[in-house]
């Protein structure tokens, strides 16, 4: 059954594997933008997807928590699996897999309501809090996760889009958190940020290691060596490289890894 | 002497002060003032249109909000009122009060006013000089006055049309005879009466409070506002759920195919289709089909609702299209269901382009005549409407039924029932624009 790819070779203990895909392949109408892709994401792991622009990072990773269904052209073929269930089977509560597997976006979009009412408002819709103490603790655990509770504290009831750009990413980590999902995907979180927030960020997601398997999508190679323990490198749809971070920035193996990481790449 | 790299033309540096430049700046420069020039005459042909508009209703309608009143000591005889002492006593007083004959005691009055008069005949024209409904107002004087049963008192009274329209100018008194259409016994009448200071203009209180009537300086316009009130709401109760809803359906969760592209067409199409046209299938469907009542508000409501929901439905779709992709992705991204991104989300955003589209969409409403003449809403109704099956009129309808009307004291009743619906359509209007500006957000 299993049955790992050249790509996925590296990747040898199943035990803490939270989700697997194989041979997936995606289409926008007639465009095949995901080219038979299997990969596994570990749990205790940050894994990073990298690769030029246009070469299905997005895609892949919003095929994961199935966010890809909006879209009305695309269509999604292979197996994907979290904790072994096959989320694109029909027996899959879509509503319940995007709250296992939460999303921050590359654009911060908070709520234009209360930074409070933008955590608050998962758990409510999940029915995580059986009173108003329990949601103001969950509230302020997020925001402590996200490293954000000392900055808002004294202004919950301020509005979320009043924030920084940084913070409002952070107050956009805090919300996938307070549903207590068990995947996080980042697609370029930092993309928008200045290097001191994006520094904010990297350590948040440092410190959230381990609670949740997360997969981040950069443009920055500094920070997928410094952030991820696996890396994946897409061209034009295919998953040309996949293992440890290490080994793919100090010794890549496929001469288009290697172009793309020394920046000699297009 | 050039170098080589400029002899190759695209690189030569460009001349901003040769001829060809210079006139070609003028020119840009000259288009600019031609092109502010029209747009200010544009704007000023505009306030213009709209001043002289505002001006003629106005100076035509203001005195409509007034009324002529007369004074007169009224002595209400019991034998005039052809009721006794023992009626009053019994346990149905105020019915009998009510049901006394109070069409003589004002002709009474004005004969005792002008003892000279003495010819029977000259004493009943006297009596033109009132209001018909000087009895209807001496009768709920006394009802709510008992006391002044057998006593005399000095009342203000209403006066009739021709008294009114000289008293505020609009018979012009030097006329001969025949062309103002008084003569000059009523006149010498009125000139005495104003002599003596015994006629005053007050605020037509009525005007507010009462429906129509054949007697111009009696008309008013209270039942036309309301039978508009009841109208509108039952438009708003239909065209706002339906409407929100179906762009709801159409902008969130229909497929997009041939279908819902055909239904999209045609409910473009549908919003310029006139209104008349609305009025036709309002009669053949809910008096035709349905048997429904004639002129009633809630026949006109259900019209109004067809003609407001294309209104409804484009501008919700608008505003919901305007809500960013970005907020759906992010409910959706935490796990929120179809119906909560919906409710919890892209219709709160939404809602403020929604509210502006759907009052817009009531001011046409508020403003529409000719499907409501379809379906009988012209019916002359001296009642004020209380519930949503009697028979009424609307504002609009009132101003094409009085303009139609030959007397000349509905004149100035037609311009004030304009004011009127005017201040309605600026209340309206504003709300919209208050709306917008208080829920507009940012994200
Ligand atoms: N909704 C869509 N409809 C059609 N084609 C799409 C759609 N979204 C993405 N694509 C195409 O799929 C390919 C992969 O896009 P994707 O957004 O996944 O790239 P990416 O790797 O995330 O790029 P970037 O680094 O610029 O974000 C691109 O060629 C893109 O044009
Ligand atoms: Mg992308």
């Amino acid at each position: 059954m299993y049955n790992p790819t050249e790509a996925t070779m590296t990747v040898q203990d199943t035990g803490a594997i939270k989700m697997t895909a194989r041979n997936v392949n995606v289409f926008y109408g007639d465009k095949h933008a995901i080219k038979d892709v299997s990969i596994d994401v570990r749990a205790d792991e940050v894994t990073a997807f990298i690769g030029p622009s246009g070469c299905g990072k997005s895609t892949f990773l919003r095929c994961l928590n199935r966010m890809n269904d909006t879209v009305a052209s695309a269509r999604v073929t292979g197996e994907m699996r979290l904790d072994g269930q096959d989320i694109y089977d029909r027996q899959m509560d879509v509503v319940q897999l995007r709250a296992r597997v939460g999303m921050v976006f590359q654009k911060p979009n908070p709520f234009p309501k209360s930074i409070y009412e933008n955590i608050a408002y998962g758990p409510r819709i999940h029915g995580l809090a059986r009173s108003r103490a329990e949601l103001d603790e969950i509230v302020a655990t997020s925001l402590k996760k996200a490293g954000l509770w000392d900055e808002v504290k004294d202004r919950l009831n301020d509005s979320g889009t009043a924030l920084s750009g940084g913070q409002q990413q952070r107050l956009c980590i805090a919300r996938a958190i307070a549903v207590n999902p068990e995947v996080i995907l980042m697609d370029e979180p930092c993309s928008a940020l200045d290097p001191i927030a994006t520094a904010k960020i990297e350590e948040l997601i440092e410190e959230l290691r381990g609670r949740y398997a997360i997969v981040i999508v950069t443009h920055n190679m500094q920070q997928a060596a410094r952030v991820s323990q696996k890396t994946a490198f897409f061209h034009l749809g295919d998953l040309v490289e996949y293992g440890p971070t290490s080994e793919i920035f100090t010794n890549p193996k496929k001469e288009k890894t290697k172009d793309y990481i020394t920046g000699r790449y297009g | 002497m050039n170098k080589p790299a400029l002899a190759d033309g695209a690189l030569t540096p460009t001349d901003w002060t040769s001829p060809a430049m210079v006139a070609r700046i003028r020119q840009r420069y000259a288009r600019e003032a031609r092109f502010k020039a029209m747009g200010l005459v544009a704007l000023v042909i505009s306030a213009l249109f709209l001043a002289f508009l505002l001006y003629s209703i106005a100076g035509n309608g203001l005195t409509g909000f007034q009324s002529t009143e007369i004074r007169l000591n009224v002595a209400f005889k019991p034998e005039a009122l052809g009721i006794t002492a023992a009626d009053l006593a019994g346990p149905d007083a105020e019915d009998r009060l009510r049901q006394a004959d109070y069409g003589l005691i004002g002709g009474d009055a004005l004969i005792a006013r002008f003892p000279e008069v003495t010819d029977p005949g000259d004493q009943m024209d006297l009596e033109e000089l009132l209001s018909p409904g000087t009895a209807a107002y001496l009768r709920e004087t006394l009802v709510d006055n008992p006391a002044l049963l057998g006593k005399s008192i000095t009342l203000w009274v209403p006066a009739a049309t021709d008294v009114d329209m000289l008293n505020k100018g609009q018979i012009d008194a030097d006329l001969p005879a025949l062309e103002r259409g008084i003569s000059d016994r009523m006149l010498g009448y009125y000139r005495q009466l104003k002599a003596d200071g015994d006629i005053r203009t007050s605020f037509n209180t009525r005007f507010f409070t009462a429906a129509d009537s054949r007697d111009p300086e009696l008309a008013a316009i209270w039942g036309a506002t309301m039978g508009s009130l009841l109208t509108l709401f039952v438009t708003l109760l239909i065209s706002f759920p339906v409407g929100v809803l179906a762009a709801v359906y159409l902008e969130e969760y229909a497929p997009k195919n041939r279908l819902t592209d055909f239904i999209e067409v045609n409910i473009n199409n549908l919003a310029a289709v006139p209104s008349i046209i609305f009025g036709l299938l309002g009669l053949a469907v809910f008096l035709g089909t349905f048997g429904m009542q004639r002129s009633a508000p809630v026949v006109g409501g259900l019209t109004l609702a067809l003609m407001t929901l294309p209104t409804i439905v484009i501008a919700s779709r608008v505003a919901i299209k305007a809500v960013p992709p970005s907020i759906r992705d992010a409910a959706r991204g935490i796990g929120a269901s179809p119906l909560q991104v919906v409710f919890h989300h892209v219709v709160p955003l939404a809602l403020p382009g929604i509210m502006t589209g759907t009052i817009i969409g009531m001011a046409r409403a508020l403003g529409e005549t000719a499907p409501l003449l379809m379906i009988g809403m012209r019916a002359f109704v001296v009642d004020v409407p209380a519930s949503l099956t009697d028979p009424a009129t609307v504002l609009p309808v009132q101003v094409f039924l009085w303009s139609d009307s030959v007397e000349r004291g509905f004149v100035e009743k037609t311009s004030a029932a304009i004011i009127v619906l005017m201040v309605f359509l600026l209340m309206m209007n504003a709300l919209a624009i208050y709306l917008r500006q208080k829920f507009e957000r940012r994200w």
